[in-house]
């Protein structure tokens, strides 16, 4: 059996703190293919950054612990050393960051800083690197770009700045492209043509992308598949269709039911998911979305959700999700469940 | 950039000169400083001598006047015109003061022009500051760069407790044991005396004669650039542009020296700017503890005589050390930081 194009097995990011460990990352698993998107969602802090950044080696020679495998075109990343994975990063697999303003070093220019990813992998003088740099500011869609080479940072608007940094990304092929919120720091209008642009590319050069984003909008536009990411843990996976139509999860049904919609009557409040993610230095022993659940009561017996924590099952080809309830299609609960509505302290 | 540069020439000229007016006004507050100078067995005719000499009976904003055109053309002493004409008549024209400009006055007990005071004292000082500038930037930044990446482990914590020692030994204690047991009891190195650099021949033995109370001043400083740099550097490196640099695959040499290391300077050029002005100024205690004839030996003198021009010269001189340092600093971050630079 071939293994798929990225594997990633098992992945654990734990990080020793003096108050405990903090389980970034427990357990989690998915496959890509080359010219896909997989698209990770979650709320802040359910460790889809942590668990992309382990791709890259990011964690490595900090406290964090991580184990796993992840298989990217054969080799297990994370069984190579830190010079093989030093020189795998920005070549093979390459990382673009939520804030394009923090993400560039304000002290050299943007030509400078692109041009460098490409140096660094490849044997060019420093005016082949340029011209390759201003080639690629030219392919992402800065007007100007033997001019605008030369600027710095600053005098680039926040757009220009992610285009900046997706020219950096790209400018070595990369057969994995990892986006980290790529358009949560930008303008709406500029977010559209930043995600045109990111799927231009990948359909150029036939990269994997995953998309890790908290907007729904963003993974029905670009994904292929779909990861939930819940306390650290995959909670929901599966195609998007499947996942946006039918959710089996609650916490995927109300990240959709939380997403405001266009066509209702404005004067309709915003329904938000009860309650906050639970902490993951101490993560609750049975099912980590119990607490904030509005269908727990439907399970057999209530208190099952509380005590074990759920198996990620297959309820349909390609499929899985990790959660008690029997019935996989939760449209059938919505009247049941309970209406938690808790005012805001 | 150029306008840039002049602007904070032009500003910097105004702030001497303000300065000047303020030390000035200061000093000459409490009435005739010759009372102070005169000393413990004065006599009137001794009292008016150096009235006369310094131009003390003269109000204070004429004083001024007198001073500050001394900067600009020099002046001569005494300043009291009857005194120069009476010298003049009695054939002792060579016992006027002829003070050229920039013109800072005249010390009464030394016979000599504070000019030349100072510069006979910048030899030493200027030597001190620029040697013990160079080995603490250069070993601090060093140093505090190692302890930032080897943050939490052993050598970090070798780095962190040992700057906290030396910071907290006062200097005249560093100082005492460089010279009473390395050089003096154990003649590990030979006994510090003062050999100016006049010629390019000159480098080694200018060298060998400054580097004990160059190291005893760099050492004290050098623990708190130590502890700055770490700091500084420890800040830069968990900015996300760290982050994108590793992502590149840059090696991680080129992370730390290139990326991280850029941005701690500006911190640093600030605080090495002001401190190397100050040091500009004297390093009071170790020139005394060295028994170097510095800017420092000379303000202790200086203030044991109560020989006020020989004060005033040494403010002034400390005072435009610092506000021209400042404008190399603000030159330099403009270099260092493209956004502090002004737009074409």
């Amino acid at each position: 059996m071939t293994r798929p194009f990225l594997s990633v097995e098992d992945l654990v990011v734990h990080f020793p703190t003096p108050d405990g460990i903090v389980r970034a990352t427990d357990g989690l698993s998915y496959t890509l293919e080359p010219g896909k998107t997989l698209g990770i969602v979650g709320e802040s802090g359910s460790g889809k950054s942590v668990s992309s950044s382990a791709i890259l080696g990011l964690h490595r020679n900090t406290s964090a612990q991580v184990s796993g495998r992840i298989w990217l075109d054969g080799v297990d990343l994370l069984s190579l050393s830190d010079k093989e994975m030093q020189q795998r990063r920005g070549k093979d697999v390459a990382m673009i960051f939520q804030d394009p303003l923090s993400a560039l070093h304000p002290y050299y220019t943007i030509g400078n800083q692109v041009a460098e990813a490409y140096r660094v992998h490849n044997e060019v003088s420093k005016k082949q690197a340029r011209v390759r740099a201003i080639e690629m500011l030219d392919r992402v869609g800065i007007p100007n770009p033997g001019q605008r080479v030369d600027d710095y940072p600053h005098q680039f608007s926040g757009g220009m700045r992610q285009r900046a940094m997706i020219a950096m990304a790209l400018i070595n092929d990369p057969e994995l492209l990892i986006a980290d919120e790529p358009t949560t720091a930008l303008d709406v209008t500029v977010q559209a043509q930043i995600l045109d642009l990111l799927q231009d590319l990948q359909r150029e050069f036939n990269t994997a992308l995953i998309m890790i984003t908290h907007d729904l909008g963003v993974i029905a536009e670009v994904a292929d598949d779909v990861l939930v990411m819940y306390a650290g843990r995959a909670v929901e996976y599966g195609s998007t269709k499947q996942l946006l139509t039918a959710p089996a999860m609650p916490y995927t049904l109300g990240l959709i039911q939380s997403v405001p919609d266009l066509t209702s009557d404005v004067d309709e409040p915003l329904r938000p998911i009860p309650g906050n993610p639970p902490s993951l230095l101490d993560p609750p022993s049975g099912c980590a979305f119990a607490p904030r659940c509005t269908f727990k009561h439907l399970v057999d017996p209530p208190s099952l959700p509380d005590e074990v924590m759920p198996e990620l099952e297959e309820i349909a080809p390609g499929h899985l999700r990790r959660c008690h309830l029997r019935e996989h299609d939760l449209s059938k609960l919505i009247p049941l469940a309970a209406e938690k509505v808790e005012e805001p302290v | 950039m150029f306008a840039f540069i002049v602007r904070r020439i032009l500003v910097g000229v105004v702030m001497v000169v303000v300065m000047i007016f303020v030390v000035f006004s200061l000093f000459f507050a409490n009435g005739n400083p010759a009372i102070n100078q005169c000393g413990r067995y004065c006599t009137p005719e001794k009292l008016a001598e150096i009235t006369g000499l310094l131009g003390y009976d003269k109000s204070i904003p004429e004083q001024f006047g007198a001073f500050t055109a001394g900067l600009i053309v020099g002046r001569d002493f005494p300043v009291n015109d009857e005194y120069r004409e009476a010298l003049i008549a009695n054939g002792y024209e060579n016992r006027i003061i002829r003070c050229d400009a920039p013109c800072l006055g005249y010390s009464q007990s030394d016979q000599k022009t504070v000019n030349q005071l100072l510069v006979k004292a910048a030899g030493p000082t200027l030597s001190l500051a620029v040697v013990s500038f160079t080995i603490w930037i250069f070993f601090g930044v060093l140093i505090g760069v190692l302890a930032a990446v080897f943050k939490g482990r052993l050598l970090d914590r070798i780095v962190v407790g040992s700057t906290l020692v030396v910071y907290a030994l006062p200097v005249f204690v560093i100082g005492t044991f460089f010279l009473q047991y390395v050089a003096i009891k154990w003649q590990l190195y030979p006994y510090p005396r003062f050999e100016p650099l006049r010629e390019p021949a000159d480098i080694l033995p200018w060298l060998t004669s400054i580097m004990l109370p160059a190291v005893t001043l760099a050492l004290f400083f050098m623990a708190a650039y130590v502890r700055y740099t770490r700091a500084f550097v420890l800040e830069s490196l968990s900015e996300d542009y760290i982050r994108t640099a590793r992502a590149k695959g840059l090696p991680e040499r080129t992370v730390l020296f290139k990326h991280g290391l850029r941005s701690a300077l500006t911190p640093l050029v600030t605080l090495a700017g002001l401190d190397f002005a100050g040091l500009l100024a004297g390093a009071i205690i170790t020139e005394s503890v060295f028994n170097y004839q510095g800017m420092g030996a000379l303000a202790v003198k200086a203030n044991n005589n109560q020989d006020l021009p020989v004060l005033i010269g040494l403010v002034i001189v400390g005072a435009t050390a610092v506000i021209v340092m400042n404008i190399i600093v603000d030159i330099l971050y403009a270099y260092i930081d493209p956004r502090v630079r002004v737009s074409k």
